[in-house]
């Protein structure tokens, strides 16, 4: 089965080492790029919003962190859904790679969406829905990292934190329609800027900044995943081989 | 002949059920837990019961989750100790079949009894007499759901150190829901209005519930016994 040759390299945990060191870079290069002409392109080109001001810069931080926040648990279950199926060695290290990553994608947003509150909002916090699912969020994540660390075996860590990650998985949705239903009672939802009414000028660097996060993402898992399995594998002889 | 799992059900039922009963002070203390948290709000809060209404829906539904949580504890704990779990995993019978019947006798022994008492608590906090029916239900059949979630955690926990804090910490966050459409629930019967609508999804949760949370919770507890 040729087509199936790629998933199965990825089994290996050597292979997808020299994978992630080959890759690392552009994806950090790729990143590093993305964001200098974004941020250009939201801080000096585009015009400052007829309502917000220059206080709406901060959507090309807040928008795409918070994006991410959620991209990257959906990754981390998927990870540890095809590591408890497949039981992959691998898949389990870029799981328990994502949850750190993911748990300070959703404290940016939170950090940032504070800062926009107090002048938009006249308060930090106010309890949206949205800021409230991104919230348990967190704490879902707090959990995940929570759980590993908790149990000393690593492989039993591996898997029961995969089942959390999977139950969280699709609780998410439920969580975020509760929380939509129990604010619905108090206010109606604060609505931002919708798409529609946005210059393209102000949509081209928020779009390239969400490729630019994600991108960021993907350098940052890489280089987590490296340090992971050779802490993970630090008994085989590839990584005697690879560090010497 | 091969015992079903249905009939594996009801004996772990028929079993947990008596063992239990012999140790009564155990199931009390929840409850006991309940009644001191809802008497703090009226010493911290306030003793107006015109203003205590308003807030008794969150007195009612946190103290539940908390009483719940507190029990969650001893959900696998002492089976997984005396390696009753891993015979029961052994058994060649359904694990989550078996895992369920905990799960139900759990909240027959915690949920439910809770729910009962709750007019007490509820009394104290300016509930009106006709809600009390409505505040019942809405406990009994949000504790059943946070007895299903809280079995996944429990499993989960089983093999971890500080189980106890790591098991709120999981848990909280799943009981969002739960605690979100009980509330409302809850403040609907106090103020005369239509509970039916959270009730559904709280009904909804529950199946969901009954539906995965013992398949989750079986994969949980055999980690936890490797």
């Amino acid at each position: 089965m040729a087509t199936w040759t790629w998933f199965h390299r990825f089994g290996s945990p050597p292979w997808v080492y020299g994978f992630a060191a080959r890759w690392a870079p552009w994806f950090g290069g790729a990143a590093v790029l993305a964001m200098l002409v974004a941020l250009y392109g939201g801080l000096v080109l585009a015009p400052p919003d007829y309502q917000q001001k220059d206080a709406f810069r901060i959507v090309y931080i807040h928008a795409p962190v918070a994006t991410l926040s959620m991209a990257v648990y959906s990754t981390m279950a998927v990870a540890a859904a095809v590591g408890l199926i497949w039981r992959m060695k691998v898949a389990h290290a870029a799981a328990s790679a994502c949850a750190p990553i993911g748990a300070w994608f959703t404290v940016a947003t939170l950090a940032t969406g504070m800062l926009w509150g107090k002048p938009m909002w006249g308060a930090y916090w106010v309890w949206d829905p949205r800021l409230t699912s991104e919230l348990v969020l967190l704490f879902l994540y707090l959990g995940y990292m929570g759980l590993r660390a908790g149990i000393d075996d690593p492989q039993k860590a591996d898997k029961a934190s995969a089942v959390l990650a999977v139950v969280g998985f699709v609780n998410v949705p439920i969580i975020r329609y509760s929380v939509n239903w129990w604010n619905s009672l108090h206010q109606p939802p604060t609505r931002l800027v919708g798409e529609a009414d946005m210059d393209w000028s102000m949509v081209w660097p928020l779009l390239l900044m969400l490729l630019a996060f994600f991108l960021y993402f993907g350098w940052v898992l890489l280089i987590r995943l490296r340090a992971e399995l050779l802490r993970r594998e630090r008994n085989a002889s590839w990584v005697r081989e690879v560090v010497a | 002949m091969k015992t079903g799992a249905l009939e594996a059900a009801r004996l772990v039922m028929v079993r947990d059920l008596r063992l239990a009963f012999r140790k009564p002070s155990q199931l009390l203390q929840p409850l006991m837990f309940f009644m001191i948290v809802a008497t703090l709000f009226p010493l911290t809060l306030t003793p107006e019961l015109s203003r205590l209404r308003d807030a008794a829906p969150g007195v009612l539904w946190v103290g539940a989750l908390l009483s719940s949580l507190l029990a969650l504890e001893f959900l696998f704990r002492d089976d997984a100790q005396d390696g009753t779990l891993e015979q029961f995993a052994l058994s060649g019978q359904s694990l989550t079949w078996m895992l369920f019947a905990k799960t139900c006798v759990h909240w027959l022994l915690t949920g439910l009894p809770l729910a009962l008492s709750a007019p007490i608590a509820a009394v104290g906090l300016g509930v009106p007499a006709e809600a009390m029916w409505s505040v019942v239900a809405s406990l009994a059949l949000g504790g059943f759901a946070l007895s299903l979630i809280g079995a996944i955690s429990a499993g989960l926990t089983l093999g971890a150190r500080r189980g106890g804090v790591l098991l709120s910490l999981l848990t909280l966050p799943l009981a969002v829901p739960i605690l979100v459409f009980g509330a409302d629930a809850t403040q609907r019967a106090i103020t005369g209005g239509e509970i039916a609508p959270p009730m559904y999804l709280l009904g909804a949760i529950a199946v969901l519930g009954m539906t995965l949370a013992p398949l989750a919770a079986a994969a949980a507890v055999r980690i936890g016994l490797e």
